[in-house]
């Protein structure tokens, strides 16, 4: 049982707040930034542009912005920002959190509620930080029997995997962290994971009801994995290459995917709901039937975690969607060539890119259309029961994918699309 | 490594009191669906799966049991009123209705024309809510989240409607012996009427994105078939009988207070599986809405609404049996009296307790997803089964 003391005032609780900043300055200055110059004195600084990156520099920097140019590029070409910002996870993760907060909305309003509304005073924005503090402060349950390390691996497991997708994913000419020749089965490669980690957590959970919904989980993602990389396999066969970055050129070249493909665009569609155990497909976590299916057991940060991942998940196979379908960054130029007249005192002008800023808003602006796409049948959709959805996986879908590849081999043959087509630019 | 046998064996010699399993049994998985389960409300039933197969069920209700016969017994007729209607909140019009009717068939006492009607009207609006509430489970047991928050908030109209004639929202304590406890407010028709407009507009809406759901259809169409002569067997009552091509309806069959005068159909259907089961309440609340509209048509424009009943009404010793039309169903008393203002004995036989019989028939044999839609297309409120 919790207890306040009785004098606890609001004034006293603002006190106690200033009073910790107060001595977090303190020690950061006296014990912090000594201990930092103290260490870069010993180590080698890297050179850019000739110039030894010190701490002086930073300074100066401030005063003169286009000392700081070379030293942004620099950055900005590492691989670091590439995987930790753009198109790595932040990118991911920002996607993700307006994901979560345009389903809460847009499910509300087609429910005739309002939704989020008080967090934020701004129709509820800070929802979702309100959420993510409250999930961080709460305890984490681990059962009775439960297999403690792979309880604990498994949700970290899943956010990892699904930011792995993302690697693969070029959102911008050049843009991309691993530019393989292999993009796409590696993604698949990836994808495939999915079912194990839900498997093992559902294992290690030690109780029934996550054990039927890892059952089901892997059932399922079995069942549209195969479609899923059949519907793929036409994309590969009209551009001739696994590369996704040499995929979206292609399309450049002649026309989006989509309008040869499109029963291919659309087993692709529902084989990512499926993948993404979202409604109708959420039999994994089917409420009414096995509680949270797999996800029963989970609690506190460990549930956030596979949230996160899951929508991670989504906006990659949204992007994968727009990649293979619609032709990734592909879109008229709105961007002008400059924004502001240059000069000597801002640094925007120097670092802009018209081509990369219109890619950027393009590939950013169908990638939240697919994810709409993907977020509608929630409202409109009742579950379905595994032995339909096994049938609609194994037999319906495959067949759909297999007579698209047929449509793309005559496209082909037919020297309509392909290397010197009718249809190629 | 020790085979089964040899742990057996051993546990035996170690005086251990282990139940050997046989294969069959091994095989098996035992559920416990409730009362935690988010698929069960105040209930319980174990089931047991073979694979994905439901090969055992045993619904084991009790959990909000409250002695409301008992307590019957201890307080005078007036006194029961507002305890009666609390296993159901959400059809407590009816509960109460059966239980007046009773009630002035043992004191003797005549209800005024005016009051019968306003007591159908309380009656009818009621069971519609309870159904719209029953319906947003029934979506939300099928995954389908905007059939749960569609009803709810129609619903609330008509709470808001039951607001205004009863004084209370959910509880109304408004049916009671001799008739309504109020009359009815100003302007109440007009409002009425057009709440019942705006339904009648809704309950097209609901059949386009539930009912007509393709998914919704796979899912409910030929599952759990109870066959006419099985729900007969079996005794289930309300839509679950309608469902199974079997049109009684006690409001037809047994007509109390002005229901003779009123002209409506009884809906059924004939094929008797979960979409039928799931959709007579529907047609029962578009068939509600024309009672309704007739019903405001024929109420006399003045009159009393209550009949004048002594203080402590007693009447003489004898008993009497009535029921009315719930939303589950035929909600009947048995009240026996012994001449003092007690109630001797209350018996109270409810909807929900006959057609949860049905639930071990229909579920063995069907696969784990179907058991929400089937239990909850039973129409069966715990609260009111234990009573």
């Amino acid at each position: 049982m919790a207890s306040y003391p009785q004098d606890a005032r609001f004034g006293g609780f603002v006190g106690s707040l200033l009073w910790l900043i107060f001595w977090i300055l303190v020690i950061v200055a006296l014990v912090g930034l000594p201990l930092i110059f103290i260490i870069l004195f010993y180590v080698p600084l890297p050179e850019i542009d000739g110039e030894v990156l010190t701490p002086y520099l930073f300074l100066t920097s401030i005063l003169y912005p286009q000392s700081a140019v070379p030293v942004i590029e620099t950055f900005l070409d590492s691989t670091l920002f590439k995987v930790a910002v753009f198109p790595g996870f932040t990118y991911g993760a920002l996607i993700a959190a307006a994901t979560i907060f345009i389903e809460r909305k847009f499910l509300a309003k087609m429910q005739l509620r309002v939704g989020p509304l008080y967090a934020g005073k701004i129709e509820g924005i800070l929802q979702l930080i309100a959420d993510g503090l409250k999930l961080i402060s709460k305890e984490i349950i681990i059962p009775s029997g439960a297999d403690k390390t792979i309880f604990w691996a498994a949700p970290i497991a899943f956010v990892a995997t699904a930011a792995a997708v993302i690697a693969l994913i070029p959102a911008a000419p050049g843009w991309v962290v691993a530019d393989i020749d292999v993009g796409l089965l590696a993604i698949f490669a990836i994808l495939g994971f999915f079912p194990l980690i839900a498997l093992l957590f559902s294992w290690a959970s030690n109780s029934k009801y996550p054990f039927i919904g890892g059952l089901r989980a892997l059932h399922q993602m079995i069942a549209f994995e195969i479609p899923f990389i059949l519907s793929a396999l036409s994309v590969v066969l009209l551009s001739g290459t696994l590369n996704l970055t040499e995929v979206v050129e292609s399309q450049i070249q002649s026309y989006w995917f989509i309008l040869f493909l499109p029963i291919s665009a659309f087993v692709f569609y529902i084989s990512s709901l499926a993948e993404l155990e979202r409604v109708p497909f959420d039999l994994p976590e089917a409420e009414s039937e096995i509680v949270a299916g797999w996800l029963t057991e989970t609690s506190g940060m460990i549930y956030g975690l596979i949230q996160l991942g899951s929508y991670i998940k989504t906006y990659a196979l949204a992007a994968l969607f727009v990649v293979l379908f619609l032709g990734g960054w592909a879109g008229p130029q709105i961007f002008p060539a400059q924004i502001i007249p240059e000069s000597e005192e801002t640094l925007i002008p120097v670092l802009y890119d018209a081509t990369i800023a219109n890619a950027i808003f393009w590939f950013t602006l169908k990638t939240f259309g697919i994810i709409m796409l993907m977020l509608l049948p929630r409202g409109i959709s009742p579950r379905i029961r595994i032995d339909i959805l096994l049938h609609t996986g194994w037999y319906k879908l495959i067949v759909l994918a297999f007579i698209n590849m047929f449509v793309a081999l005559a496209l082909i043959y037919g020297g309509v699309l392909g290397p010197g087509g009718l249809l190629v630019r | 490594m020790t085979s089964i046998e040899e742990k057996f064996e051993e546990s035996k010699r170690l005086g251990l009191q282990i139940v050997k399993e046989s294969a069959e049994e091994d095989r098996l998985m035992t559920l416990s669906v409730g009362p935690q389960h988010p698929g069960s409300g105040h209930f319980r039933f174990v089931i047991k799966v073979d694979g994905d197969y439901i090969v055992f069920c045993d619904p084991d209700p009790g959990y909000v049991h409250r002695g409301e016969e008992k307590m019957c017994e201890h307080r005078n007729v007036i006194q029961n009123i507002p305890h009666l209607e609390r296993p159901v909140i959400h059809d407590s019009a009816n509960i109460n209705y059966s239980y007046s009717l009773a009630i002035e068939e043992l004191v003797g006492v005549e209800v005024p024309r005016r009051g019968q009607f306003i007591r159908a009207i309380a009656s009818e609006l009621n069971r519609q809510v309870y159904t719209l509430y029953w319906l947003a489970i029934y979506g939300i047991f099928l995954g389908h989240s905007t059939m749960f928050m569609w009803p709810t908030g129609d619903r609330e109209l008509l709470i808001d409607l039951l607001e205004a004639l009863t004084g209370a929202r959910v509880t109304h304590a408004f049916n009671i012996p001799g008739g309504v406890r109020n009359d009815v407010p100003e302007g109440f028709k007009d409002r009425c009427l057009r709440q019942i407009k705006y339904l009648q507009k809704r309950f097209k809406e609901y059949e386009d994105i539930f009912y007509n759901n393709p998914l919704f259809r796979q899912r409910t169409e030929g599952v759990a078939v109870l066959s006419k002569e099985d729900a007969i067997k079996l005794g289930v009552t309300g839509s679950v009988l309608r469902a199974s091509n079997v049109p009684f309806d006690v409001r037809k069959a047994e007509p109390y207070d002005i229901y003779n005068e009123i002209d409506f159909k009884v809906q059924y259907m004939k094929t008797g599986d979960c979409f039928a089961r799931a959709y007579v309440p529907l047609l029962d609340m578009q068939e509600s809405c024309y009672i309704l509209e007739q019903l405001l048509d024929k109420i006399p424009s003045s009159g009393e609404v209550r009949a004048k009943l002594q203080p402590n009404p007693k009447g003489p010793p004898g008993e009497a049996y009535r029921r009315v039309e719930s939303g589950r169903g035929a909600l009947g008393y048995y009240i026996v009296s012994d001449g003092t203002p007690k109630p001797y004995r209350v018996k109270i036989s409810v909807g929900s307790f006959r057609n949860m019989l049905a639930l071990p028939h229909l579920l063995v044999g069907q696969r784990l997803a179907d058991m929400p839609a089937v239990y909850w297309s039973l129409n069966y409120w715990p609260v009111e089964a234990d009573r």
